[in-house]
């Protein structure tokens, strides 16, 4: 298997699907002649040309109104929102049109697209550049929402993405893009609503998204050394919710850590402890803790953004808060 | 201009098509029959007429709330439109969309839409696939007043020069968004004045002729076929009804309104059509007969339908695949 960074197996997602899928085409802000901000499209103008990868002005409601029209119509889009930040200006165009056509048509619609944006802090970006948003369009039925957190699983998400015939959103954490890791080669996929356990363990679970499950993996490295074996649930797909996987880890180890960087209030964690104790209440031994975002902008000062972002120490903490409960 | 009799006879047709059935639906939601709102085209039909009488079925539209007359012309079936609004499982969207959001993938109707000044980039969507299909089909994009003055027209309007979309905007200018006039609303006269910002023909018409329209549109989508790019025809017209049904109309005067009911589309073209010996009194009498049948039928037929059965919330949601 190749090593590639999460950046590269992105881009040979969108290569391999490309050359598979005539109708394919890759829509954003300097997608083509620069090859994408963070690099993720880079090439791909080169490869299939301008009518395929289209360079578009700054309008992220025509970028994402014209993929789900063209969606629509038998194109299969696959458009980059810069940053997630930048969906405020251009909801309208996925909330209430991508994600309801299809249910509010009686079923005769299929919207075969991918919004693909980076998120996550980090890089001092601050408070518009930075967020992590998946909560959003958790909330919205219609819609799908991936979020991977290694090389390999970003390229077999992005492929079963693109493949998917509804709309998906797919959250890239750009401190992952130069994460180098072992990627599969050729069309390699990884089905929607599976989530995939990155370290066995049997005295609590910890269940972590994007960037978050690398902090999770450190914590359980420590805790490792401190006696606690921790496992580590990343459900790479926030909906479909790999909800069996969850319950399964829960019963095992009857203790649970959510990590993520979006805020804590309303975050993505209140729906995976509700599931929980809706689901596997009697196999607690312990309450539910959540390590996530203050319910605040991020801050732009490294020291206030390091203390925004959930850092080994708090999820060790967590850890060590529900194994003595 | 070249326009044969069978065309001005079909046009006519569907005009009266799309009164009846709004004045039926008026009704019906008067006797508290239909649920939510309703937003009625009488008195715009010249302009949804004029416009997809130059159409085909291959070809895609983007419409509004106030959608019925586009959906009719563009070749929507009434029985499942009156199903569709009666909340049926029959109708258009088996009862999950209603007056708002009508949609027909089949005859390229993109669907009615509830969010004022969302169908264009939808509309620019459309032609873009057009375009990449390497087909010559278009894409028709009808919007309100109120719509024009959203940021998303004016990015489809730009994005759609930008990459030569053909896609034709149809500004249909009532007057009024709500209660809020143009005179309020918007620093120019016309609409069209501002497609000259976008590099494309901008052409104002009295949206309440349909010959007018007929020829403006056809010359624009003319354009668009060959891949000459996107046009804007600003019709002028009005809406006989309030905003929805059961608006007060506080705004507007009577005597505003009965001047433009002097200058109703559907009697102006009969009496031409009359004139120019295309259609005789009896024959008006015929066709308008046939017409009042077919929505008798349509709404006996929305009547007697099932409304869905609860179980049915969840369904439609997603697209299965098997990857």
């Amino acid at each position: 298997m190749p090593a590639m960074t999460f950046a590269q197996a992105l881009n040979d997602a969108h290569k391999i699907e490309m050359q598979r899928d005539p109708n394919i085409y890759v829509a954003g802000e300097d997608v083509g002649v620069y090859g994408g901000i963070f690099g993720v499209t880079s090439g791909l103008l080169e490869q299939f040309g301008a009518k395929r990868v289209k360079d578009t002005p700054i309008t992220e409601s025509a970028i994402i109104g014209t993929a789900v029209g063209a969606a629509s119509c038998g194109l299969r889009p696959v458009v980059e929102l810069m940053f997630i930040d930048f969906i405020g200006v251009s909801m309208d165009q996925l909330f209430n049109q991508a994600a309801k056509m299809k249910y509010m048509f009686g079923g005769k619609a299929k919207i075969p697209m991918v919004l693909r944006a980076t998120c996550g802090a980090g890089i001092g970006a601050a408070a518009q550049h930075s967020q992590c948003l998946e909560a959003w369009f958790m909330h919205i039925p219609g819609l799908k929402v991936v979020m991977p957190s290694t090389p390999a699983d970003a390229k077999g998400l992005l492929i079963s993405s693109i493949r998917d015939d509804n709309p998906v959103v797919f959250l890239e954490h750009k401190i992952l893009y130069a994460l180098e890791g072992e990627v599969p080669s050729g069309e390699y996929t990884i089905p929607l609503g599976k989530a995939a356990i990155k370290r066995e363990g049997k005295d609590l679970t910890i269940v972590a998204t994007a960037q978050a499950v690398h902090t999770a993996l450190s914590a359980a490295e420590q805790l490792a050394g401190e006696g606690i074996s921790a496992e580590v649930l990343d459900p790479r797909t926030l909906n479909p919710l790999d909800e069996e996987s969850i319950l399964e880890s829960v019963r095992k180890t009857h203790r649970v850590v959510i990590v993520h960087e979006a805020v804590k209030f309303a975050g993505p964690g209140a729906e995976i402890a509700a599931l929980i104790a809706e689901k596997a209440f009697d196999r607690l031994d312990a309450p539910i803790l959540r390590v996530a975002a203050p319910f605040v902008p991020v801050p732009f000062s490294p020291p206030l953004e390091k203390e925004f972002v959930p850092s080994v120490e708090k999820v060790v903490k967590a850890a060590k808060t529900v194994m003595e409960s | 201009m070249d326009i044969s009799k069978e065309k001005m006879v079909e046009m006519y047709t569907i005009m009266n098509r799309i009164r009846m059935f709004e004045m039926r639906v008026s009704e019906l939601f008067a006797a508290g029959k239909i649920p939510g709102f309703v937003h009625l085209y009488a008195g715009e039909e010249a302009v949804a007429t004029g416009v997809c009488s130059n159409l085909r079925i291959s070809d895609f539209i983007t419409s509004t709330h106030r959608g019925h007359g586009h959906l009719i012309a563009k070749g929507g079936d009434v029985k499942f439109m009156m199903a569709e609004v009666l909340g049926k499982r029959t109708g258009y969207c088996k009862g999950k969309g209603g007056s708002m959001h009508i949609a027909d993938r089949d005859l390229g109707i993109l669907g009615a839409n509830g969010i004022v000044g969302a169908g264009p980039p939808l509309a620019a969507g459309a032609a873009l696939a057009c375009q990449y299909q390497d087909t010559d089909n278009v894409a028709v994009c009808f919007f309100g007043d109120g719509a024009s003055n959203q940021g998303t027209t004016h990015e489809a309007m730009n994005l759609a020069t930008c990459w030569k979309l053909p896609v034709v905007f149809v500004a249909e200018n009532n007057m009024y968004g709500i209660s809020s006039c143009t005179i309020n609303s918007m620093c120019v006269p016309n609409i069209a004045d501002r497609a000259g910002a976008y590099d494309m023909p901008g052409i104002v018409l009295d949206g309440n002729d349909v010959m007018a329209v007929y020829e403006a549109a056809g010359e624009a989508i003319k354009r668009a076929r060959a891949g000459q790019g996107p046009s804007l025809i600003e019709c002028k017209t009005y809406r006989h009804r309030g905003h929805f049904e059961g608006d007060p109309c506080v705004y507007r005067s009577k005597e505003e309104l009965d001047e433009w009911k002097e200058k109703d589309p559907i009697p102006r073209f009969e009496s031409k059509l009359l004139e120019l010996g295309v259609l005789t009194p009896e024959k008006t009498k015929e066709i308008k007969g046939s017409i009042q049948a077919q929505i008798a039928e349509a709404e006996s037929f929305g009547e007697s339908s099932p409304y869905p059965d609860p179980s049915e919330i969840t369904f439609d949601l997603y697209t299965e695949v098997a990857s």
